[in-house]
This record gives C-alpha cells, sequence and structure tokens, in this order.
C-alpha cells in the first residue's frame, strides 16, 4: 500500500492506495504549521481504513509550499549568483531581469567569472580559481548562504560548473548551499539561470520542510521512503528535494490531472479541473500532461520549467451569475460561497445556486433557490456548457475525438454531454484527484543538450541520448523494466556547420517499490 | 521627420520585429535587453531617411549567426560598437549615423545598442524589409550598394576586416565562417553608404512600422480590439499594403533538418473544422519561404509569410511551432523595390531553389 498526500494552499487531501485502487480518501483544512494537518490527515486514511507502519511502502506529496514562498518572498535564503562565461555574457549580468522587491528578499549578489563554454564545446575561457576565491570571500562577507552556480553551454559540458562550485563550496564551507545550473535547466542561459537562483533561495526552506514532512510521516510509524510530486508528473525523493526544491512548482495542476486520468482509466483525455474560480483545463497524452511551448514566468522571473499547459476560464462553483445576460463569472465569491450563495442563505447569484436549482446538486437549501426562472436556469448551463466545450477544442491537438474527464467540487457545473466530446467522465474519488494523482507519479529523466552530429551517426547519436535518459531515470528510482521515453524532440541550430542538434528526451518509469 | 525612441518602446518594436521576422530573425528578447541596460531613461534619435542629407555617412550595423547560441551566450556587449568602430578606422571616416540591415528579428535591436553607446541617431530604414538568411540578400547590394569592406567583432575583442569587392557572396562565406570560430554569433559592421544612397537603395520607415505594428497589437489586446485588424490598419498607409488571411488552423506537423547549414523544414496546419480536408503547408529555410494550400501556392517570398497565435496574434518563429498550435498565417505584401527582376534575383523564390514564380500575395485567387 501506498499514501499519497495534496497540500494546496485551502486543503490537505490524502488518499491510501493499493495499486492503483483508492481505499480511502480524506480532505482536511491544511494547517499553518503543514505537518499537523499531514498528520491529522494520515490518522483518518487509518481510521477509514486501518493499516500497520510497515503495509506502506512509500508515501508521495504535492505541495505548493515551494512556489508561495517564492510568490510571497517569504522565508528565502541570501543568494549569490556566480556565472562563467567572461569575457562573453558581460552585457546581461545574472538576475538582469528579476523584479527588485525579489532581489532584496533573496539579499542577491551576482558575480561575473571567466569559464563557460561555446556551443560545440570548446572553452570560452578557462576557469580562474583565485577569481572564484576571491568573489568567494566577498561572498562570505555579505552573509551568502546559498549559491547559484550557472555556466555559458553548461547542458553540453558541466565540467567548469561542477568545478567552479567545488572551489566555491571550499572556501565557504558546507553550510552554504550549492545548485548548478545543467542540473536544474535547459538551454537558456538567463532563464536557467533563473531558475538556478530560485533553486538556491529555497534549499534552507527545502530542508526545514522536508524535515517537517517526514517527522510528520515517521510519527505515524511509517519508516517508508518519502517523494515529493515534480512539474512534469514524476517524482523525486527526500534528498532530491533538499537539493532541488524548484521542481515541485508546477505540481498542483500535474496532480489533478493525472490523478483524473487514473480514476477514468484514461491516458489521453482532456480534464477539466472546475474549483470555486476557475474552470482549469489541460491535456493528457499519454497519461502525462501536455507542457507549455511558451516561456513561462513565475513571481516576474522568467524561466524554463516544464510547466503543464493549462488554460483557465473564470468558471467555478462561487462564480457569480448576470441574472440579465446568463454570464457565469469571471467574478466569484470565492471561499465565502456557504455565506454569499442563495442556497446558503446568501444573497448572490452563483453558480452553484444554478446547479442545485437544476437538480444537478444537493448543497444548502434548495427551496432558496425554487424561484428561480428554469429558462434562466437552463441559459446559464447551456452557457458553461458551451465555453467550456470550446476550451477543450482550443486545447486538443488533433481531430480526433478526445474524452473528457470532469474533476473538483465545482463540476457538478457540466453536463453529461458536451457537444463535440459526447459524455463526459466523472470519475469516483473526484474531490482528491490531486492526492490520487501524486500518489500514482513515476519517476523520469530527462536529457537536454545540443549534439554535434557527424554524417552517417544520426541513428547512433540518438540512440546514444536516449540511453543517457533511461539511465537518468533508472538513477531516479525507476524500475528499469518500466522505462520508456515519452518524449522526444529534435531541433536544428541553424547557420551551424556539423548538424549541431538539439535534442530533448524524457523517460519515465514506475517507481521501484522492491517487490 | 525625426523622433525619440525611448525603453518603454522596446517591448511593441520587439513583437513588431518578430513578425517581420516572417518565422525568422531571432527572438529580440535578448536583444531588447541589451538596449534597455545601455539605454537606460535615455533616448534614441530616428532619422527618417527622406531627410537624411546625400552625404550623411551611415554604417549599419547587425548581429550574424545563430539565434540558439544568442540565447545561451550572451554578448560581452561591446561588440556591435568594436565592429562600428573597426570599420570607421578601416575606412578612414567616422560614421554619422548607424542602421540596421534587417528589420526582422533581433537585428532591429543591435543598431539601438550602438546608438544607445555612441549617441548616433539610427535611420528608420533596412535593407532586407523583412528576414533573410544570408548578407547578400539586402536591397542595398540590389541597387548596388555592396557589403564590402565588412567588419567583424567578437567578445574577446577579436576584430576581422573582409574585403571582397563587390562579391557580396563571397563576404557572406567568409564571414560565415569566421562567426562560426567566433563561437556561432559575430557582430558585423558593413554596406557603409551615403546618405543619397540610403535613399535610393534602402527599404524606408521599417522600424517605425516594427514600432506601430507592435504597438497596435498590443493595444488591440488591451482593448479586447482584434489584433488581426490592427495589423490590417497599421499596414495600410504603409508599403506593406496588403494583409491577407492565408490560413487559419492547427498545426499538425513540423518536420525540421539541418541542410547546409540552414534549418530547412515544412509545418503542416490543418483546418479547425474536423470535417474539413484542407491541407495548408509552410516550407522555410530559417524564414518562412512558401505557402501552399492544397498543393496551389498562396504566397512566396520575398512576400511575408508571418505565423501568428490564433488569437492574441503573438508571432511565432519556425523554432517555436509546435505540433497542436492553434494559428493564422497572414501573407503580407513587400514593397515594389524588393520585387523587381533584380530583387527577385537576389531573395526571390529561385534565390532558394523554389521552381515557382513569384507572384504578388495580393494578386492571387
Amino acid at each position: 500500500m501506498h499514501i499519497g498526500i495534496d497540500v494546496g494552499g485551502t486543503n490537505t487531501d490524502a488518499v491510501l492506495m493499493d495499486g492503483t485502487r483508492v481505499l480511502a480518501g480524506v480532505k482536511h483544512s491544511t494547517t499553518p504549521d503543514v505537518t499537523s494537518g499531514i498528520v491529522q490527515a494520515i490518522e483518518d486514511l487509518r481510521s477509514g481504513h486501518a493499516f500497520a507502519g510497515a503495509d506502506i511502502d512509500a508515501v508521495m506529496i504535492g505541495t505548493t509550499h515551494f512556489i508561495n514562498a517564492l510568490v510571497q518572498a517569504k522565508r528565502l535564503a541570501p543568494t549569490a549568483a556566480l556565472r562563467l562565461g567572461l569575457p562573453a555574457t558581460k552585457a546581461l549580468p545574472p538576475l538582469v531581469d528579476w523584479p527588485e522587491a525579489l532581489v532584496a528578499a533573496i539579499s542577491a549578489r551576482s558575480y561575473l567569472a571567466h569559464g563557460g563554454y561555446e556551443f560545440d564545446g570548446r572553452p570560452i575561457s578557462p576557469l580562474d580559481p583565485d577569481e572564484l576565491r576571491a568573489h568567494a570571500a566577498d561572498m562570505k562577507a555579505a552573509g551568502i548562504r546559498s549559491v547559484a552556480v550557472s555556466s555559458v553551454f553548461s547542458p553540453v559540458n558541466h565540467d567548469l560548473e561542477v568545478e567552479a562550485g567545488r572551489i566555491i563550496a571550499e572556501e565557504l564551507g558546507p553550510d552554504v548551499a550549492i545548485s548548478l545550473s545543467h542540473e536544474i535547466g535547459r538551454i537558456g542561459l538567463l532563464e536557467r539561470e533563473n531558475a538556478t537562483i530560485i533553486n538556491a533561495a529555497l534549499r534552507e526552506l527545502a530542508a526545514e520542510i522536508v524535515d517537517g514532512l517526514s517527522t510528520a510521516v515517521r510519527k505515524q510509524g511509517i519508516e517508508a521512503p518519502i517523494f515529493l510530486s515534480q512539474n512534469d508528473g514524476t517524482l523525486m525523493d527526500e534528498d532530491y528535494v533538499r537539493l532541488y526544491p524548484v521542481a515541485t512548482f508546477a505540481s498542483g495542476p500535474t496532480n489533478s490531472m493525472r490523478g483524473a486520468a487514473l480514476t477514468s482509466g484514461l491516458e489521453t483525455c482532456a480534464v477539466v479541473d472546475v474549483g470555486g474560480t476557475t474552470a482549469d483545463i489541460g491535456l493528457l497524452i499519454n497519461g502525462f500532461p501536455r507542457e507549455t511551448s511558451n516561456e513561462v514566468k513565475v513571481a516576474g522571473i522568467r524561466t524554463n520549467f516544464r510547466m503543464p499547459d493549462v488554460l483557465s476560464l473564470g468558471i467555478g462553483g462561487g462564480s457569480i451569475v448576470d441574472i440579465e445576460t446568463g454570464e457565469v463569472g469571471p467574478e466569484s465569491v470565492g471561499y465565502r460561497l456557504t455565506s454569499e450563495a442563495l442556497v446558503f442563505g446568501g444573497s448572490t447569484l452563483t453558480a452553484t445556486d444554478i446547479a442545485v436549482a437544476a437538480g444537478r446538486a444537493d448543497i444548502g437549501d434548495p427551496s432558496k433557490v425554487a424561484h428561480l426562472d428554469p429558462a434562466l436556469v437552463q441559459r446559464v448551463l447551456a452557457r458553461i456548457a458551451e465555453r467550456v466545450a470550446e476550451a477543450v477544442d482550443r486545447m486538443r491537438t488533433s481531430p480526433e475525438p478526445i474524452p473528457v474527464v470532469a474533476v473538483g467540487g465545482g463540476s457538478i457545473l457540466l453536463p453529461d454531454e458536451l457537444t463535440l466530446f459526447g459524455t463526459v467522465h466523472r470519475p469516483e474519488n473526484y474531490a482528491v484527484a490531486n492526492a490520487i494523482g501524486a500518489s500514482i507519479a513515476q519517476v523520469g529523466g530527462e536529457i537536454d543538450k545540443v549534439y554535434a552530429i557527424e554524417p552517417g551517426r544520426r541513428d547512433a547519436a540518438l540512440a546514444e541520448v536516449r540511453a543517457e535518459a533511461i539511465d537518468k531515470a533508472i538513477a531516479a528510482g525507476a524500475s528499469p523494466k518500466t522505462v520508456t521515453i515519452v518524449d522526444f524532440d529534435e531541433v536544428p541550430i541553424p547557420y551551424l556547420p556539423g548538424n549541431a542538434t538539439r535534442i530533448r528526451v524524457k523517460a519515465v518509469g514506475d517507481l521501484d517499490m522492491g517487490v | 521627420m525625426s523622433w525619440q525612441l525611448t525603453a518603454a518602446d522596446l517591448p511593441d518594436l520587439a513583437r513588431g520585429a518578430t513578425l517581420l521576422g516572417t518565422g525568422g530573425g531571432g527572438d529580440p528578447y535578448i536583444g531588447k535587453m541589451l538596449v534597455e541596460r545601455v539605454l537606460g531613461d535615455g533616448s534614441i534619435t530616428i532619422l527618417d531617411p527622406d531627410e537624411l542629407a546625400d552625404d550623411l555617412f551611415v554604417i549599419p550595423t547587425a548581429q550574424m549567426g545563430a539565434p540558439t547560441v544568442m540565447i545561451e551566450k550572451i554578448p560581452a556587449g561591446t561588440e556591435p560598437t568594436l565592429a562600428l568602430r573597426t570599420l570607421e578606422d578601416h575606412l578612414g571616416r567616422r560614421a554619422d549615423a548607424t542602421m540596421p540591415i534587417e528589420c526582422g528579428g533581433i537585428n532591429s535591436m543591435i543598431p539601438l545598442i550602438v546608438a544607445a553607446e555612441t549617441g548616433l541617431p539610427v535611420v528608420d530604414a533596412d535593407g532586407m524589409g523583412r528576414a533573410f538568411p544570408g548578407l547578400s540578400m539586402e536591397t542595398f547590394a540590389v541597387y548596388g550598394v555592396h557589403g564590402s569592406p565588412l567588419a567583424l567583432a567578437g567578445e574577446r575583442g577579436e576584430r576581422v576586416i573582409i574585403d571582397t569587392g563587390d562579391d557580396d557572396r563571397q563576404m557572406e562565406w567568409l564571414a560565415r565562417g569566421i562567426t562560426i570560430r567566433l563561437g556561432g554569433v559575430g557582430h558585423i559592421a558593413e554596406y557603409a553608404m551615403s546618405g543619397a544612397d540610403v535613399k535610393r537603395t534602402a527599404v524606408p520607415r521599417t522600424i517605425s512600422m516594427a514600432l506601430d505594428l507592435g504597438r497596435a497589437i498590443r493595444l488591440a489586446r488591451e482593448s479586447h480590439r482584434s489584433p488581426f485588424d490592427a495589423i490590417a490598419e497599421t499596414l495600410a498607409p504603409t508599403l506593406y499594403s496588403h494583409v491577407r488571411e492565408l490560413f487559419v488552423g492547427k498545426v499538425t506537423d513540423v518536420e525540421r533538418r539541418t541542410t547546409d547549414g540552414f534549418a530547412k523544414g515544412r509545418a503542416e496546419i490543418s483546418s479547425l473544422d474536423p470535417g474539413s480536408a484542407e491541407r495548408f503547408e509552410i516550407s522555410f529555410q530559417n524564414e518562412n519561404l512558401v505557402a501552399r494550400q492544397d498543393g496551389v501556392v498562396v504566397a512566396i517570398v520575398p512576400d511575408l509569410i508571418c505565423v501568428v497565435d490564433h488569437e492574441s496574434a503573438e508571432p511565432i518563429t519556425t523554432e517555436g511551432l509546435r505540433y497542436g498550435q492553434r494559428v493564422r498565417v497572414l501573407g503580407i505584401s513587400t514593397p515594389e523595390m524588393m520585387r523587381t527582376p533584380a530583387a527577385l534575383a537576389a531573395f526571390g523564390p529561385t534565390a532558394f531553389g523554389l521552381n515557382e514564380p513569384f507572384v504578388p500575395v495580393e494578386s492571387r485567387a
């Protein structure tokens, strides 16, 4: 058996799973100290379905802690950004495009040094250890507690990044965390560097949170390994989170989509997650969320994180309905639903009131919406259905019909049939889809590099890259026989000879639970 | 009339320049930040080409190489001005102004870096009227101004002068080789010319057009108007007066390969109507070259073929094309000076090995 937990801003959901079967599911308010919310959730699971600590093989946790810490600029460590690349890259030093408030929040210091590589692996300039030691001394004097090291074309060759990290660590001692950009991001220096600086700023918090989570779980007599879910729907173990907290950033929507897929039994589908304020629509292809191809800004910082491509509509259970036009949202009563909606004795007509009036849900006092004009109720629901269908159509990638799965408390607003898409699938346990998604996550490995492919060696080169991704997935804990390549992208670099090509490969497999 | 460009104009200029890049030219994002850093609260004087003194001495500046390298190996910042100074030293004469050689993509920004650093004004014109993959594909060259001598600079302070006389293709070939040795990106100053030459050989007012386009798209979005109407309205009074929506659909296939140092390939776009069998295809060589609907050419180089987001009209580069994107394809007419027999020989269909003749996008059925 294993346990999936999703710690959201409002609710902490937990599920007890046997393979892909849900044995028990609970929902709790998130507590300010987080751990007591988790302890509570596990205790509730136990009362729903008795188990001993030793029965649990793994605990998978999805959390929004780290992205919230960044967005709120709280609990971030004093951080230095060191870049190797001189004499190149001087024009735009590290942190150049960061919002000032965040630069201040991490007491950031920015350093440039010699080093880095050309696209084809030739060095730009040799590393200068004295220069690095001088930078380290300055960091020490400034009270820096975490360092991000980036280097030009480190995705092609990361030797100098590793070496510079070693020199800095030697000077600053073991208490200062070092984050290396080639382990965090892809080609695109500023975006990769930004992600690395964010990671560095979160390292202390990561240690704290992982300690808190594991204490909470251990208190329940569970000695099984703890994993956290990553942006791409794969898992990382607790040691990995201590090093790469930034990889948890977009795990929320990913978990909800994957949970929807499991509970509905569909690998390729559109998922509509209707909450209180928005309906978030994403696409699941072979069990994984389709990722956005645009640059992603987090807290005003440009990064190249892999984030699920989610389209948000202002339609949710708390959306305010315009009596005249029958239009819904984007304004919502939000968490005040239980006091402001008509069915709860309030005076605002919300989408939930419409669902109750139509007999789709039994919430609050139905007599309070009995007066609503049935024609209006039908018009509002038809309009919601039309907008959701349109949005799903915008998201899908081929004209092939794609099944639609509805999850989330607000999914009562959706009809049983959607134009163009037919039956709307409503899985059991839809309310705890996030926790289920966390519990079934797989482990993966990703490679993204520029290769100079010699004529006639393309197949061999591609095979090497694939093997590298598979090895990375296995190193991350995947059971070797389950690992497959799920994503492959090859983009030639124009103007350069030798068929310089950027290749991205992702391999994933089931977590090896030692069975 | 001359006018002042400030940092606040740069996001709009970048968006417009990406559209004029017609799929290529490189993402101007890094270029925009480079200008912002040097410009600060200052401003750059932009000169109207019609008002130039005939003896004004203009040295265009640009960057050449792989956009993919530019997003990783950011410049030291000294290269563009070093290229200009190197050519000035070689010619024994100081420039009165600089100018883009290419208004599409990142090369819309490089002369602005030079201007912000040196205080030189920038001429509102360029030699491509869009983006092209080679230094010889210039209206300057077509109408008798040659690229040589060319100065090339790298981030370590390397300086190279290439002089191939009237042979602009040989100049391109040699400069390309050095750029590769420099690590994939080089900064250049070339096509030095007089104000009179600018008036005769340059595509006029392309900086202001890029800025107007970017601004119009943004304002339309902000006021919930159609950005496509805004594009058409902006271009109507310019030399690029015809805009045609060639196709609306979803990217259903993208194929890329590197041949002769270029990113060549094709994108297939299918109708949004599931019942429709219409097939639309774009072939590209860094930039979009030809668009065919059900096998019939609907737009061809040098006319602009621009793929933009279906709703926001945000331009999409060939590298950014992804399966599943909902897009509109716009065909935009180019100025007459880019369609003469001499111009078509330099950068028309035959220059890219295409067999189909050039037919203006606006005169197709």
